[in-house]
C-alpha cells in the first residue's frame, strides 16, 4: 500500500520513498540512487553546481519562491572565514505538512541536498534547524546524520575528497517565528527568536555574522535530483517561470486530504476534484487558501481556472506560498476560520514590532466579537484599516500574513460577516 | 586603484537639502536640520532594533516606508516625513499603542514627559477605535529605585538594551511573546545593586519605568530644569537639576559625549537631599560675647568686621577649603590668602575605594574622589589632608595661632574648640556647625545649586553650572563674598596672578 493517498497523476520525485521504512536508511536511500548527486557535484565543481541549479529554474519552496541558484550565487566568491548553510526545517504554518514528511521518510535525500548546497556555497558546516515538535522526524534525521558520518558522506573528506562538511541537527523550541530566516539564525545562536532588520542580508552577514544561505527542506531535497539528472531534465515539469514538481499539502473538506507531488502549473480544480476526490456528498466548494494560511483566500470563482504555479496563483490575487492548499466547502463559517488563523498569528507573533504585536491580537478580538454576534459594520472597515497598517510596516511578514486572510475574506465573503453582524447567528456549521 | 568613497551624502528631507556624513541614518540627518521624527525604540546611545515602527518615513521611489532609524541616508534621496502615507502609518502605529495602553495620564508620573502623549497629541487620531477591554499586566518592583508599570510599557526595549549594552549586566529581558510580551527580571532583586540602573527610568519614553523616589512627587510641567554638574564625585556628570518650590526634586543626566554621554550613576542621582536642608546659615553673624553669642548683621557690617578681624591680627594665615565649592570660590580664597601674606590652604574630600565604570562607556565611572572639585583645588596648589571619609588632618589648624579662614568645610569632626587659639578666625559656610563656634565672623554662602560657577573634573575639564535654587536668606556665592572681603582689606585683585595656572 502506498503512502496514505497517492494518485496516478503524481510525479513522485521527492516523495518517492514515502511510506517505505527502508527509505529512511542509508542502504535504502542508496538503492534509490541516493548520494549519486553528491558524487557528481564534487566532480562538477562549485561553479557548475550553481549553474546547474540556476538552469533548473528551481525556486525556493519555503514560500517566497526566490530562485535558488541565484540565492547561492549571492554568497561571497572569496572566502575570508566560515560560510554556513542553514536548512529551514521549522515548518509550522497552519495547513503545511510537507517538510515533516520529507524529514520522516527521506532524511538522506535532505542530507544529500544539504551537502551539495554547502559544497556549492563553500560552507563547511550545515545546520538543520528542525522543529522541536517533530519528535519522530528529529530522531529519524539524527539517525540518518549518524549513518552519513559513518559512511564518510559527512564530516571530514566527504566521499574521499578534500572537502569537509559537518552537519548539526538543531531542535527548535516550537516558535513559528523561528521559521523566518533571520529569527532562525538568532535562535541558532542561542538568542531570542526575533527577526533581524535587513540589510544586512544573510549572504553578507548571517549566522554568527558570517555569510549564510538558508534553504527550505523541500528546496534542498530537489537539489540532488537536479544535479544528478541536470537542470534541463528538471524543467520537463512545470512552466517556464515555475519549473519542476511541487509537494502540495491539501487539507480541509476534501475526501482525500494529504501530500501530493505534482508538476507546478497543475490545475487547482483537478487537484481538488480528481486527485483529492472532491467533497462530501451534497457539498460544494466555497473557498480555497492556496498557499498556507498566510496568503489571501480565493473564492470559488477564482478557483475555476487557476493553475497552481507562482504566476497562476498570483494572477488570481493570491500566492502559491508553500503550496499548502486549504480547501473549504460551503459548510464553512469563513469568519470563524479566519479568526482561528488570526489567533494563530497573534499567538506566534514575536512581539517585536508594534503593528504585529498589537494588531494581530486586536484583529482576533474584533473577529471574536463579530463571530459571537456582537460586531458592527464599522468593525469591517476597522479590520481593513488595521490590516492595511499591518502590511509592509514590520521587520518580517508575519504581520502581513495575519492581515491577508482578513482583508481578502472581507472582500470576498462580506456576506458571511454581515450575516453574523446583522442577525447575530452563525453561518455554516464549521 | 579604486576612487575614494565619498565621505558625505546630500539628500532632501521635506524639501530641505541636507549634507551629512556617509553612514548617517535618515533620522539623524533629519534631526540635524531640526526635523524630529517620532521614535520610541531608537536612542542615540543604544543599538537600533527598528521595532517600534513609528519612525517610518516615505523615501521617494522605495516600495515601502522606511524605518528612518536604521535606513542610511543616500545621495540624492528624497525623504518625506510629513507625506500622507508616512502620517497615516504613524497614526496607525499610535492607534495600535493605544489599543492596550491605559490612559492613566492623570496619575502617571510621566505625564507631561510622555512620548506617547506627545505624539498622539501631535499626530494621532481624534478617537481610538478599540472597543475591547485593555490588557492588564499590573506593576512590578524592579528593585533599586525602579518601579515597573507593565500596562504602560510600549515594548521599546530601551531598558533591556541599556542593561545589556551599556551596563553589561543583563538583568532585564522580554519574556513571553506577541501581545503577551512583557519586560521582566531574572532575579528576585531585579536591578537592585546595579550601579547605573536609574538610567532605565530616564530612557523610558513613557511611564512604564518610574523612580520610586520621585513617585507622585511632582508633575513634569511643574519642574524647572537647570543645567548643572553632578557634585557627587569627580566625574562631573552633566546633569539637569529639576526643582519645584525651591526644592530639588530629582537629578537627571544631561548629554555630554565627552564626559557622561547620556548617563549618570545611581550614587550621584540619589544624593541631592542635602541641597534641600533647611538648617542653613541665613545671615552674616558677628560674635558679640566670649562664645556662641552672635548677632546677625548686614553684609556691609559683616564684611567690615571680617576685614577688621583679619587685617588687625598678627601671625601667618592658614586656610581650609572644601573640594565641594566652585573654582571661582577657590580662586577668591587663594587670592585672599595671598593678599594676607600667603599661607598654606588645605582641603579635605571624601574618597572611596575603587571606581565603578559604566562598561558600555568607560569614560564614565563613579570616581574614587567623591568631591566634584578636587582637581580644581589641587590646580591652585591646595593640599589634600585627612582621611578618606573627609575627617582629620586639621589638628595643626585647630591650634593655629595666626589668621584662620575656613571655606565650605562643615568641620563635622573639629569640635567646638576649633580655632580657639587663632588671632583671627573667619568661617564661610552654608550650614551651622560646632566648628565655627570660635569664629569671630560667620558668613553665609550659597551651595553650588544656588550659584553660577564651575568645577574641574577628574580629567581636568572645567564645566560650568547655573543656579537652580534661590539662596536662603542673605547667603551669597563664596566668590563674591571673598572678593568683597579682599576689596575691604584694600588689596589689589591681581595678587594671585603669579599662582594662577600653576
Amino acid at each position: 500500500m502506498a503512502y496514505p493517498y497517492t494518485h496516478e497523476k503524481e510525479v513522485r520525485l521527492l516523495s518517492r520513498g514515502w511510506g517505505d521504512p527502508a527509505a529512511r536508511t542509508l542502504a535504502g536511500a542508496r538503492a534509490m540512487g541516493g548520494y549519486e548527486g553528491l558524487a557528481k557535484a564534487l566532480e562538477l565543481g562549485r561553479e557548475k553546481v550553481i549553474e546547474e541549479v540556476k538552469a533548473s529554474g528551481l525556486r525556493g519552496r519555503g514560500g517566497a519562491g526566490f530562485p535558488t541558484g541565484m540565492k547561492w550565487s549571492f554568497m561571497p566568491k572569496e572566502k575570508r572565514g566560515p560560510h554556513y548553510l542553514c536548512c529551514n526545517a521549522d515548518e509550522s504554518e497552519p495547513g503545511t505538512f510537507k517538510d515533516r514528511e520529507l524529514l520522516r521518510w527521506t532524511p538522506h535525500q535532505l542530507i544529500e541536498g544539504c551537502l551539495i548546497a554547502a559544497y556549492a556555497i563553500q560552507a563547511e558546516h550545515a545546520y538543520l534547524y528542525c522543529r522541536g515538535e517533530f519528535f519522530e522526524a528529529n530522531q529519524v534525521l539524527a539517525r540518518a546524520v549518524a549513518e552519513a558520518y559513518e559512511a564518510g558522506l559527512a564530516g571530514e573528506k566527504i566521499l574521499g575528497s578534500g572537502i569537509t562538511i559537518d552537519l548539526t541537527v538543531h531542535q527548535g523550541a516550537g516558535a513559528y517565528i523561528c521559521g523566518e530566516e533571520t529569527a532562525l539564525m538568532n535562535s541558532l545562536e542561542g538568542r531570542r527568536g526575533l527577526p533581524r532588520v535587513k540589510p544586512p542580508f544573510p549572504a553578507a552577514a548571517g549566522l554568527f555574522n558570517r555569510p549564510t544561505t538558508i534553504n527550505n527542506v523541500e528546496t534542498l531535497c530537489a537539489v540532488p535530483h537536479i544535479i544528478k539528472n541536470g537542470g534541463a531534465w528538471y524543467r520537463q515539469w512545470g512552466s517556464e517561470k515555475s519549473p519542476g514538481t511541487k509537494l502540495f499539502c491539501v487539507s480541509g473538506h476534501v475526501v482525500r486530504p494529504g501530500n501530493y507531488e505534482l508538476p507546478l502549473g497543475f490545475p487547482l480544480q483537478e487537484l481538488i476534484y480528481d486527485v483529492c476526490g472532491g467533497f462530501r456528498e451534497g457539498r460544494r466548494l466555497k473557498a480555497v487558501i492556496p498557499g498556507g494560511s498566510s496568503v489571501p483566500i480565493m473564492s470559488e470563482a477564482e478557483c475555476l481556472d487557476c493553475s497552481l504555479d507562482y504566476e497562476g496563483v498570483a494572477a488570481k490575487g493570491s500566492m502559491l506560498g508553500c503550496a499548502s492548499v486549504i480547501v473549504m466547502d460551503d459548510s464553512t463559517n469563513i469568519v470563524k476560520q479566519v479568526r482561528r488563523m488570526v489567533d494563530f498569528y497573534a499567538h506566534e507573533s514575536c512581539g517585536q514590532c508594534t503593528p504585529c504585536r498589537e494588531g494581530t491580537t486586536w484583529l482576533s478580538r474584533i473577529l471574536v466579537r463579530i463571530e459571537t454576534g456582537r460586531g458592527t459594520e464599522e468593525d469591517l472597515q476597522t479590520l481593513l484599516d488595521l490590516g492595511k497598517q499591518m502590511t509592509g510596516t514590520t521587520i518580517c511578514v508575519l504581520s502581513d500574513s495575519a492581515a491577508a486572510p482578513v482583508a481578502s475574506s472581507i472582500q470576498k465573503f462580506r456576506d458571511d460577516y454581515l450575516a453574523l453582524i446583522r442577525q447575530g447567528e452563525a453561518v455554516g456549521a464549521a | 586603484m579604486d576612487a575614494p568613497k565619498p565621505q558625505a551624502v546630500t539628500l532632501t528631507i521635506d524639501e530641505r537639502e541636507v549634507t551629512v556624513p556617509k553612514g548617517t541614518t535618515i533620522l539623524r540627518a533629519a534631526e540635524s536640520i531640526g526635523i524630529e521624527i517620532p521614535r520610541y525604540c531608537y536612542h542615540p546611545g543604544l543599538s537600533s532594533p527598528a521595532q517600534c515602527r513609528i519612525c517610518l518615513v516615505e523615501v521617494v521611489g522605495a516600495p515601502k516606508l522606511a524605518a528612518s532609524c536604521v535606513t542610511e541616508a543616500m545621495e540624492g534621496q528624497q525623504v518625506r516625513t510629513q507625506s500622507e502615507p508616512a502620517l497615516e502609518m504613524r497614526r496607525g502605529v499610535l492607534e495600535f499603542y493605544l489599543a492596550n495602553h491605559p490612559l492613566d495620564c492623570p496619575i502617571c508620573d510621566q505625564s507631561g514627559e510622555c512620548k506617547l502623549q506627545d505624539y498622539v497629541h501631535a499626530e494621532g487620531r481624534e478617537h481610538g477605535r478599540s472597543r475591547e477591554p485593555k490588557r492588564v499586566f499590573g506593576r512590578d518592583d524592579f528593585g533599586g529605585d525602579v518601579l515597573f508599570y507593565g500596562d504602560r510599557c510600549v515594548m521599546c526595549t530601551r531598558c533591556v538594551r541599556f542593561m545589556n549594552e551599556m551596563a553589561q549586566d543583563p538583568r532585564l529581558a522580554v519574556v513571553e511573546r506577541g501581545n503577551r510580551s512583557i519586560i521582566d527580571t531574572f532575579f528576585d532583586e531585579g536591578v537592585e545593586g546595579s550601579p547605573y540602573s536609574g538610567n532605565i527610568v530616564d530612557i523610558c519614553p513613557v511611564g512604564a519605568l518610574v523612580s520610586k523616589d520621585f513617585l507622585h512627587k511632582a508633575r513634569a510641567w511643574d519642574l524647572e530644569h537647570t543645567p548643572s554638574v553632578c557634585p557627587n564625585c569627580s566625574q562631573g556628570c552633566n546633569i539637569e537639576i529639576h526643582t519645584r518650590d525651591n526644592l530639588v526634586q530629582r537629578l537627571k543626566p544631561r548629554d555630554n559625549p565627552e564626559v557622561n554621554q547620556y548617563w549618570m550613576c545611581d550614587y550621584g542621582r540619589a544624593r541631592y537631599e542635602w541641597l534641600n536642608r533647611g538648617d542653613r546659615i541665613e545671615a552674616p553673624l558677628i560674635r558679640t560675647g566670649e562664645r556662641d553669642a552672635r548677632a546677625a548683621a548686614s553684609w556691609e557690617e559683616a564684611i567690615r568686621a571680617a576685614a577688621a578681624e583679619l587685617g588687625g591680627a598678627e601671625g601667618p594665615v592658614r586656610a581650609v577649603a572644601s573640594a565641594f565649592v566652585s573654582n571661582e570660590a577657590l580662586v577668591a580664597l587663594a587670592t585672599l590668602v595671598e593678599a594676607l601674606g600667603g599661607g598654606e590652604i588645605v582641603f579635605r574630600s571624601p574618597r572611596t575605594v575603587g571606581e565603578i565604570p559604566l562598561p558600555g562607556f568607560e569614560k564614565l565611572a563613579r570616581r574614587e574622589d567623591l568631591a566634584p572639585n578636587r582637581e580644581g583645588a589641587e590646580a591652585l596648589g591646595m593640599k589634600r589632608v585627612g582621611t578618606n571619609d573627609a575627617t582629620g588632618g586639621l589638628e595643626s589648624l585647630a591650634a593655629h595661632a595666626g589668621k584662620l579662614v575656613v571655606l565650605g568645610d562643615e568641620l563635622e569632626d573639629a569640635g567646638p574648640e576649633f580655632g580657639a587659639e587663632a588671632a583671627a578666625y573667619l568661617y564661610l559656610g552654608s550650614y551651622p556647625t560646632e566648628g565655627a563656634g570660635r569664629a569671630k565672623v560667620v558668613l553665609p554662602i550659597t551651595t553650588f545649586a544656588e550659584e553660577e560657577g564651575s568645577f574641574t573634573n577628574h580629567a581636568r575639564i572645567v564645566q560650568r553650572y547655573e543656579p537652580a535654587l534661590q539662596a536662603p536668606g542673605m547667603a551669597r556665592p563664596a566668590a563674591t563674598v571673598l572678593e568683597a572681603l579682599r576689596a575691604a582689606l584694600g588689596t589689589p585683585a591681581g595678587a594671585l596672578a603669579g599662582r594662577r595656572g600653576s
